[in-house]
């Protein structure tokens, strides 16, 4: 299974997490975790996903996340699980 | 599973404390490509190069994209030349022409320095590392992305001192012949005592010849983040320094790991080593000095800068040692000049001189690494403070370099720009005193007394 840690950064707005899933949706891919958190005033959310039904590679589905956050006004980042998994875990 | 404040921790140290992954260095011998005709020896080595490094560059993009971590430079590293060049070349322009071909590979697979056109000289020079030596100046003046090392000591061995004469010389013709672009030749050359072989930080990494055919080691850096962890245990005692400064080293090191191991799987070449360094770069906020300052100092060079530096050095390879399974190249803080904002406003001050730098280089790996001193300054006194850096890796059994850079045209106090990642420095003042007869006497310096543990 393909893990993908996915992170909105921006200021808080109705729809952002809609427009996240929906994506996500649309795409295969399916949310195994979801938190968020407010650090100083930035609305924060984290997704752990799972990508290994999406027929699109990692470089489109991040290209494409990073657009619906130009798009909306946040930063949308995904990265591979695997570097937060090697720092923080031994 | 990871939580979100991990998440956010992670991608603070990358978005804000300068957390990269500073190369990717891919190591090729050349052994192979050895032969006795000059033309063809040329043609083995672009090949052999264009031929395994060409995915390097794509896959650090690739490694990049997927971990969100930047990958700042993709870098080769080859066998010591004077051993591949030593049975075709027979002129100093014969080894020119190696140098060429090293560049042209560089451009090719896209790399922005390759290493190794170096002499492994240590005990004695062979014709053939003299050669090389004598061919460098000329090598850097004619190539953009080539790097040279020379190692002349070692523990075991002691130190060559008709090497150390000679190198003085090759420094100040480097300078020479690059003054058009304040000498920039000489940050491109690094003089060792104790040269690990498995370094992929430049200028001063080559492909050892105790080595596999291709190899791929990377090299971490932080010192941003390294800093950031400090500013949150300020006034505190220094158990609690040191362990914040060990959970930081380990942190940055697991990312160097898996980098690593994801580029040995992705370009099917076996994984070397991590180097964990601290490696500074002229941006703010990315500086060893810093890391210096927060630990309590006004300045890099006030009195209790070589202990700082000292627990700071020993804390990062504890705390990076258990991250990696396999750790090599220098793996320390290091202390260059120009590429440390920190430093540079150091020397702007008058808090650090090269005699202060010299005391640091006894406790944190490499030594006098891009210092600018006048262009006026002896090629005698240049081998002098070579000698003294060489003595220093030699008796404490670690690894020492001189990057050391006369500009030509330029005096005490003028500023130079290098650069880039090179950076810029204030030109530095030199002892003026003689040790042209020291210099003179030729042959070598024994191997010191606990070399012997047979």
């Amino acid at each position: 299974m393909k893990k993908i840690v996915i992170t909105v950064v921006g200021k808080d707005k109705v729809g952002i997490i809609a427009k996240v899933c929906s994506y996500l949706a649309n795409n295969s891919i399916n949310i195994l975790d979801i938190s968020q958190t407010i650090v100083q005033d930035f609305f924060n959310m984290m997704m752990i996903v799972d990508a290994s039904s999406t027929p699109k590679k990692f470089d489109e589905v991040a290209d494409e996340l990073d657009q619906i956050g130009f798009e909306i006004g946040v930063v949308i980042k995904a990265q591979h699980e695997d570097i937060f998994n090697k720092m923080h875990r031994i | 599973m990871i939580n979100i404040n991990e998440v956010i921790e992670t991608n603070k140290m990358i978005e804000q404390e300068n957390l990269d992954v500073r190369t990717i260095t891919l190591g090729i011998s050349l052994l192979d490509c050895a032969g006795p005709n000059l033309s063809e020896v040329n043609q083995k080595i672009y090949k052999k190069i264009t031929r395994i490094a060409k995915d390097l560059v794509e896959t650090g993009d690739k490694i990049q994209r997927e971990f969100g971590i930047p990958i700042v430079n993709k870098r080769i590293s080859v066998t010591p030349i004077s051993l591949i060049g030593a049975s075709c070349c027979k002129t100093i322009d014969d080894y020119v022409t190696i140098a060429e071909t090293l560049d042209k590979s560089a451009h090719e697979v896209g790399v922005n320095f390759i290493g190794g056109y170096s002499a492994l000289v240590t005990k004695s020079m062979t014709a053939s590392d003299e050669l090389l030596i004598r061919s460098i100046p000329k090598a850097l003046q004619s190539t953009e992305r080539v790097c040279s090392s020379v190692n002349v000591g070692s523990t075991k061995t002691g130190i060559d001192m008709n090497a150390v004469k000679l190198l003085g010389e090759i420094v100040l013709e480097t300078a020479e012949l690059t003054k058009d672009r304040d000498s920039i030749g000489c940050a491109k050359l690094v003089v060792f005592c104790n040269a690990p072989d498995d370094n992929p930080f430049m200028a001063g990494a080559f492909h050892g010849i105790t080595e596999g055919d291709a190899v791929i080691n990377v090299g971490v850096s932080g010192p941003g983040v390294v800093k950031k962890a400090l500013e949150t245990v300020r006034g505190r005692d220094f158990e609690t320094l040191c362990e914040t400064i060990k959970k930081t080293a380990f942190k940055i090191t697991r990312v160097g790991q898996l980098v690593a191991m994801k580029a040995s799987e992705i370009l099917d070449i076996p994984f070397g080593i991590v180097d964990l360094s601290l490696a500074p770069t002229p941006a703010v906020g990315d500086s060893v000095a810093e890391i210096l300052e927060e630990i309590g100092l006004e300045y890099a060079g006030a009195p209790g800068t070589t202990a700082a530096l000292a627990l700071l050095n020993d804390q990062v390879k504890k705390g990076g040692v258990m991250a990696s399974s396999f750790v090599g190249g220098l793996s320390g803080a290091f202390i260059p000049v120009s590429e440390d904002q920190g430093m540079i406003n150091a020397v702007e001050a008058g808090a650090l001189s090269i005699e202060k730098l010299e005391a640091m280089t006894c406790v944190c790996s490499v030594g006098l690494d891009m210092v600018a001193i006048p262009g006026d300054t002896k090629a005698s006194t240049i081998s002098g403070i070579i000698a003294d850096e060489m003595a220093i890796g030699m008796i404490n059994q670690k690894t020492t370099a001189v990057r050391i850079i006369p500009v030509i045209g330029k005096k005490v106090g003028d500023r130079v720009e290098f650069g880039g990642l090179l950076g810029y420095s204030p030109v530095m003042k030199v002892n003026g005193f003689a040790c042209d007869d020291f210099i003179n006497r030729g042959g070598r310096i024994p191997a010191p007394i606990h070399s012997f543990k047979n």
